[in-house]
């Protein structure tokens, strides 16, 4: 009901045409609008993410050819880079920086925060999120926690160097590693600052889902998009602040004394006087955000997914039930499964016995959600546009990456490939790369609704095999560099004569990466050229159902000039037809959810 | 060769680049249709790529099996490993199966269905038969997979030290080194916490405890062959974790407790040495440091040892600065080999007395 009153309340308001007047500041900068504020999580994710895969590079660099001296070490290290030789605490910062960067800074808030905003009031008719306010705060304490995690970089013992993971006590005593000191300070404010920021864009969308909806738009027509931002939100809103506790009670370690993950330690020649705590602790706290972290970096992308391959198919997405039932299902689990990065951690074996059974279930949803995405394809009209193409890509790196996840979800197997390169293999593929995917996918399908304008497609085409090449590449041969039994966070290999014979092995996945990574040049490239010299869009170019595409190509405050259109079906009626093997609306092979039943149509029961 | 690929780098996002351009200025020349939408002429090609590209994934595929294949670690050296290795085998075949089947089908329907101005897409909604058996085999393939991995699991986890004679050795991980002590006559270690450390007593054994007189600390893992040794750990300051890689051994080393693993060993060092997957792997691997050697004594500096193949424990969790070289010997040997080892070995009380009279 209160959807209904909403949009009664509003049309008043915005029925007029005219805006407030905006200042540069209120437009550009501290915006409350959805569409600015999406902007402005993809731009700062950008950005991020250039940071996060040039330093990949560097490391990379560094594994394919550890005794090569490299000035651009010197040049962009610093005293870490002395004469062109990469210091090894410097290594594991760079991986360090390069996960957290990737996972929270890119993958969470640049894919879920850029889109959750574009598209939540888009798809499901509301004028703006519930709060544009805290939206906007939402954004601007993203942006600070980015700048700290920058900055961190420049601290003088260096950025926190203890892995993404930052398991005491190597994280939690300066004595064991240089990062751990300053570097490690402004990790955890930043992360603090990030999770405030995730939490307060979490419950707005979570709001704004549940209680905006236009008239007719009930929760089973809702886009899958939808679905699955709502309820990554909820995963988000469930597990971040988890993360805050364990970091608060890290910062406590730290800072004043505690001993809630330390004891009996002796370090740099003294006994510390901690007691009685332990890093098992932490890591079922980080675990229980960590794990659940994974599908809010997918689930986004594989809503994306569902409405981009739906479209570009011209076939409903096959088993929307299903593909519901999946998104619940996966979300479910995703919280009970932490325990399988931690089946040698020390932990009870019994324990290990419960994580191996709810995380191979979690391969049922997954499956069907693939199986799903195979059979909308079938018999479809397919338009290859890129954003299609990196869909596509998306489930075959999902279906590769999670294959491997059944060797890793099982206790036993875990015991020999744990922490080893394969890992690294496997965890790239089902959440980087796909989640990266799903995020090139939704940037070239909705940048005309962002920028009014059309990415160039050869361009796409291009970005798109490179990187599909270059990605299997990079982490394909590196599940066998893993099954040798090659650690990961091995500054170099060469102390193991027996790795002696993976060297070459390493240099190719360094080429691969290296071209991978110049391809991203490529869709930067097309990204700002065509924000500014695109060919300008039509309203609805991909020939959509879904609401967004309803509004007028230039940005207006509140989204649709007028009343909010009703939504009278779901949004895949894409070539659907009638008894007599016409369309429904002749001519056309989709029907926008704005437009009423046709004579004589059935609505599908789906 | 650093040299060489770095060319080869270069000249690839070279040709990346100049046909990138070619690309632009044909899509200038035939402006045509400049919607940026794909037309059919796009359909086609990408359509046809779809399908070049599932078959450069099996051709990456079946080269990193056939090139790869001797990065797979030997047969286990430990009695549980079979096992270990067989539920991999099975696991490896069924996803290699799947993965198969699935990007295929993936791609080539990618392929098979690109659009075409005119045709028209099947409304395909639903089937719930197709959903429940795409359910049910999953689910019953996993539970098949889950049973067995449990029972495995329980097997290799569950340490009983009454069952047998096992042996009893502590691991002892500090940044960047490993020791191991081994529990004497009376198979029982001493007690021992940091807080004891002091001088030559590294460990922080507890000297007024008499269980821990004739326990000796090592440099090297000796293990005798074909008896069940049981692993207590103990770490000093931050995590680390024991990688066994050859024994299919794993486990945390965690600052405040005492972590276990436990298995026996059934080759000894000579034994996997002198195996032909071995003899082949440790040729190759010198080969490889022959040529190293030759361009590190060209340019004045010192040729690499020649490679003997041993045993290995190495730290496989991150734990700081030399993390990549905190590794130990291991040696498994005839029971007699090791008792002859072992008697050489200093004792904790030995060394004390050591200590005292200088």
């Amino acid at each position: 009901m209160s959807a209904i009153a909403h949009v009664d309340g509003h049309t008043e308001d915005h029925d007029h045409g005219h805006h407030h007047k905006e200042t540069f500041i209120t437009k550009y900068i501290f915006s409350q609008d959805h569409k600015m504020i999406s902007k402005q999580y993809l731009i700062t994710g950008l950005i991020m993410g250039i940071i996060g895969i040039a330093m990949s590079i560097l490391f990379r660099m560094q594994l394919a050819w550890p005794d090569h001296k490299f000035t651009l070490f010197e040049v962009l290290l610093g005293k870490f880079g002395t004469d062109g030789v990469m210091d090894p605490s410097m290594y594991l910062a760079l991986v360090t920086i390069h996960g957290t960067i990737m996972v929270f800074f890119v993958l969470t808030a640049g894919l879920s925060g850029t889109f959750s905003n574009l598209l939540i009031p888009l798809q499901i008719g509301a004028r703006d999120m519930a709060s544009g306010f805290l939206n906007m705060i939402s954004y601007w304490l993203f942006f600070l926690s980015s700048v700290i995690m920058v900055l961190s970089l420049f601290a003088e013992a260096g950025p926190a160097s203890a892995g993404w993971t930052i398991y005491p006590p190597l994280s939690a005593l300066p004595q064991a590693i240089g990062g751990s000191g300053t570097g490690m300070t402004l990790w955890l404010v930043s992360m603090a600052i990030f999770i405030a920021s995730s939490l307060l864009g979490s419950l707005n969308y979570v709001v704004t889902v549940i209680n905006l909806r236009t008239k007719g738009m009930s929760m089973t027509r809702m886009p899958l998009t939808i679905w699955a931002f709502f309820v990554t939100a909820i995963i988000g809103v469930v597990s971040f602040p988890v993360l805050l506790s364990a970091a608060l009670l890290l910062i406590m370690d730290r800072g004043f004394g505690t001993s809630f993950y330390l004891s009996d330690i002796y370090i740099a020649g003294e006994v510390l006087h901690n007691q009685g705590g332990s890093p098992v602790l932490f890591e079922h706290l980080f675990w229980f955000l960590g794990h659940p972290e994974v599908y809010i970096v997918l689930l986004p992308a594989l809503g994306i997914t569902s409405e981009i391959i739906a479209t570009n198919a011209r076939k409903p997405i096959f088993g929307y039930r299903a593909m519901v039932a999946s998104i619940l299902a996966i979300a479910f689990l995703s919280t009970i499964v932490w325990g399988h990065h931690m089946f040698i951690s020390g932990m009870n074996p019994f324990l290990g016995s419960v994580f191996t059974f709810t995380t191979l279930l979690i391969a049922i949803p997954s499956a069907v959600k693939a199986f799903n995405y195979i059979t909308t394809l079938w018999k479809g009209n397919l338009q290859l546009n890129p954003a299609m193409l990196f869909s596509i890509g998306l489930v075959s790196t999902f279906i590769t990456g999670g294959l491997t996840g059944i060797i890793l979800g099982d206790s036993t197997l875990d015991i020999n490939v744990h922490d080893t390169y394969f890992v690294v293999a496997h965890f790239h593929l089902v959440m980087g790369i796909s989640a990266l995917y799903g995020l090139f996918a939704g940037v070239y399908h909705w940048f005309p609704k962002m920028y009014g304008k059309m990415m160039n497609k050869n361009l796409g085409y291009v970005h798109f095999w490179v990187t599909a090449i270059g990605a299997y590449g990079v982490f394909f041969p590196m599940h066998f560099v893993g099954m040798a039994g090659l650690p990961r966070r091995y500054y170099t290999n060469s102390y193991f004569p027996y790795f002696d014979d993976l060297a070459d092995t390493n240099i190719l996945i360094t080429v691969f990466a290296i071209i991978t990574a110049a391809a991203q040049l490529v869709f930067l490239y097309n990204f700002i050229s065509s924000i500014f010299y695109g060919k300008k869009a039509v309203q609805n170019p991909w020939k959509s159902n879904t609401m967004e595409w309803t509004t007028p190509v230039e940005h207006i405050h509140g989204n649709w000039p007028g009343d909010i259109p009703q939504v009278h079906r779901w949004p895949y009626d894409y070539s659907k037809t009638n008894e007599n093997g016409e369309y429904v609306i002749p001519g056309q092979d989709f029907v926008s959810q704005i437009t009423p039943l046709q004579d004589g149509e059935e609505e599908m029961h789906h | 060769m650093t040299v060489f690929l770095t060319i080869v780098v270069l000249a690839l996002i070279g040709i990346s680049l100049w046909q990138m351009s070619k690309i632009l200025k044909l899509s200038q020349a035939s402006n045509a249709d400049n919607s940026q939408v794909a037309n059919d002429k796009d359909n086609n090609l990408q359509g046809k790529l779809m399908l070049a590209f599932v078959i450069f994934l099996y051709v990456l595929t079946i080269y990193c099996f056939a090139q790869y294949r001797s990065f797979f670690l030997p047969e286990s050296a430990s009695e549980h490993g079979y096992d270990y290795d067989k539920l991999m085998l099975i696991s490896m075949v069924l996803i290699m199966f799947v993965q198969i089947i699935t990007q295929g089908l993936l791609h080539f329907f990618a392929y098979k269905y690109r659009g075409k101005k005119g045709n028209k897409a099947l409304f395909f909604a639903d089937n719930d038969k197709l959903e429940f058996i795409w359910t049910i085999i999953p689910v019953i393939v996993l539970a098949g997979l889950i049973i067995y991995g449990l029972f495995t699991w329980t097997d290799i986890m569950n340490i009983d030290e009454e069952e047998g004679d096992p042996l009893i050795v502590e691991l002892y991980a500090y940044q960047f080194d490993w020791r191991a002590r081994y529990a004497g006559e009376d198979n029982v270690l001493g007690k021992a916490n940091v807080r004891f450390i002091e001088g030559i007593n590294t460990l922080g054994l507890d000297i007024s405890d008499k269980y821990g007189k004739d326990d000796k600390i090592t440099n090297e893992l000796h293990l005798p062959v074909n008896r069940k040794v049981i692993f207590k750990l103990r770490s000093q300051d931050v995590l680390h974790s024991a990688y066994m890689p050859f024994f299919r051994a794993q486990m945390n080393v965690v600052p405040g407790m005492i972590t276990e693993f436990s298995y026996t060993p059934t080759m000894t060092s000579d034994e996997m040495r002198n195996s032909e997957f071995m003899v082949e792997k440790v040729a190759t691997i010198n080969k490889i440091r022959r040529e190293k050697s030759k361009k590190l004594v060209a340019a004045g500096d010192e040729a690499l040892e020649n490679y003997e193949f041993d045993y290995y424990l190495l730290c496989n969790k991150i734990c700081g600065t030399s993390h990549y070289n905190m590794q130990m010997k291991i040696v498994v040997e005839s029971e007699e080999d090791y008792s002859e080892w072992l008697k050489t070995q200093d004792t904790f009380k030995t060394q004390l007395s050591a200590q005292a009279s200088n």
